[in-house]
């Protein structure tokens, strides 16, 4: 049986995506900007497509940049608004995806950054974001939902509070979007990154929700495409599939999910020194565990072996040979550190999937805890 | 990302589990990553009789400890001494860069091991 678990990674297109996007290719193939009907054509597409993707967000039209995915998006956010200033400060997390740490850690050249900790379960705290406010802070950038553990942040209490103190407020929604509900007619945001690969739409697009009238510094130099906030010819196929992705996304889905992942925790944690990282109210998708005494990579090697796609944050499977920093930030145990397994589900996931997952995956653990030295 | 002998070894260890009647115990800690492996010797005249592994660690790890054993089955000490990093690397038909640094700590436990046999 092959399954993917890995669908925090990636998805793989909705057929409804595949179809909606193949007539710009070969047909639709106009240049959006252009003024001839081919040109046109493109332009309303790309407009119709900007539509639905505000709508989602309960946003207007215009506020809606197409990027090239989420890390552009996040770019953008951070270094647009910094760029605006001579000096200042940032409020950001630990837990946050590279595409906002290594931007912060790049502003630092110039720029003060704190990183706020984060609980167990992996939440912020808003007395911490309060008490982290200086004279100078310029912007306040956390995430929705945590891409390893699915910890969710309460974005209406952060907003509140950078409104209270007229301070712009970012969030990386790169892996919420569409799963958990974003209105930003009711919270205070001034910024949200997304990303169309994440929901069975193609790779290589994004957009940065920017609210109306809110100042950037533009990061891509060109033309005055994207409200002239993002130059570069619009790329209108993958706008389109990114829409049709949306369009397509329901409550019915996530309830699917949220079901499946709740059955395989369930059972998963009667295998002795398991844990789940993360809370337990927590992205539809997302389910992360540790292992005591076995490490993450072998765990992952060994389901790949069977058919089943997984991540892992140990320490063994990074370029750095360093844990993640999410799972050092929630100060997880030393014996489970190195043991974790991130899977993560889609609409496409399931029941008999999961029961075979569950099946192999106990096997595997013990017969990584016989090879392994530790805990006996 | 790994070769098929690497995957043999990892999927089929030979050499592994606890030896309750050892001559000597190795263990050795990987402080890049994490690795923990622990070596089990049987010893008689000076030759490896018995030997055996335990491994926390990444498939290169555990597949370095399992292929370790076997070349060391029935050599002397000596010449156990004088297997290599490399040895085990081109047995498994190299490792990935990113992954060499598994292959040094079977030795490291291997001479902790001896050490520990020539104390007593
Ligand atoms: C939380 C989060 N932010 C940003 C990104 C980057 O998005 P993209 O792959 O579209 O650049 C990802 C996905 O990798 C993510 O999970």
């Amino acid at each position: 049986m092959k399954v993917y678990l890995d669908n925090g990674a990636t998805t793989k297109l909705d057929d409804s995506v595949t179809k909606a996007i193949l007539p710009y290719f070969n047909e639709k193939y106009g240049n959006a900007s252009s003024l001839h009907s081919k040109g046109q054509e493109a332009k309303m597409a790309l407009e119709e497509s900007r539509e639905i993707i505000a709508k989602k967000l309960k946003a207007r039209p215009d506020e809606i940049i197409f990027t090239s995915g989420g890390t552009e998006s996040d770019n953008l956010a951070l270094k647009g608004v910094a760029q605006l200033h001579d000096s200042g400060h940032i409020i950001t997390t630990k837990i946050e995806h590279p595409a906002i740490t290594n931007t912060c850690k790049e502003l630092e050249k110039q720029f003060e950054v704190t990183y706020l900790d984060v609980d167990k379960e992996g939440f912020i705290s808003l007395h911490q974001l309060k008490n982290s406010i200086k004279p100078n802070t310029i912007l306040i950038s956390i995430m929705h939902a945590n891409n390893e553990i699915g910890t969710i942040q309460p974005l209406k209490e952060i907003g509140e509070i950078a409104k209270e103190h007229k301070i712009l407020f970012h969030s990386d929604a790169v892996q919420s979007f569409t799963k958990e509900d974003i209105n930003t007619k009711k919270i205070n945001i001034d910024l949200i990154s997304i990303s169309a690969h994440k929901i069975h739409g193609p790779k290589g697009i994004g957009a940065l929700y920017v609210k109306n009238k809110t100042k950037l510094k533009k990061q891509i130099l060109g033309g005055k495409h994207e409200y002239n906030l993002r130059a570069g010819t619009e790329n209108v196929s993958s706008a389109v599939g990114f829409a049709k992705a949306v369009q397509v996304s329901n409550k019915k889905d996530i309830k699917h999910m949220k079901k499946l992942r709740d059955y395989f925790i369930t059972n998963i944690l009667k295998i002795k020194h398991t844990k789940l990282n993360g809370p337990k109210e927590r992205l539809c998708n997302n389910i992360n565990l540790s292992f005591a005494y076995i490490e993450g990579e072998s765990i992952g090697a060994l389901l790949d072996a069977k058919g089943i796609c997984s991540s892992t944050g140990s320490a063994c499977s990074s370029k750095e040979l360093k844990a993640s920093a999410v799972l050092e930030a929630i100060h997880l145990p030393p014996e489970y550190i190195n043991g974790s397994l991130r899977l993560t589900m889609s609409k496409f996931t399931t029941k008999e999937e999961l029961d075979y997952t569950l099946e192999e995956l106990k096997k595997i653990v013990e017969k990584l805890r016989k090879l392994s030295p530790l805990g006996k | 990302m790994y070769t098929k002998k690497v995957m043999k070894h990892f999927q089929k260890p030979k050499n592994y589990g606890e030896m309750k009647d050892a001559d000597a115990i190795g263990t050795a800690g990987n402080e890049r990553c994490g690795d923990i492996l622990k070596i089990y010797l049987k010893i008689k005249n000076n030759k490896i009789q018995k030997i055996s592994f335990e491994t926390f660690g990444c498939p290169a790890a555990i597949s370095a400890s399992d292929v370790l054993c076997e070349l060391c089955k029935g050599k002397t000490l000596k010449q156990a001494l004088n297997i290599t990093a490399k040895d085990i690397s081109e047995y498994l038909g190299d490792l990935p860069k990113l992954k060499q640094h598994c292959s040094v700590l079977g030795k490291e436990a291997l001479k902790k091991a001896i050490e520990d046999y020539k104390k007593n």
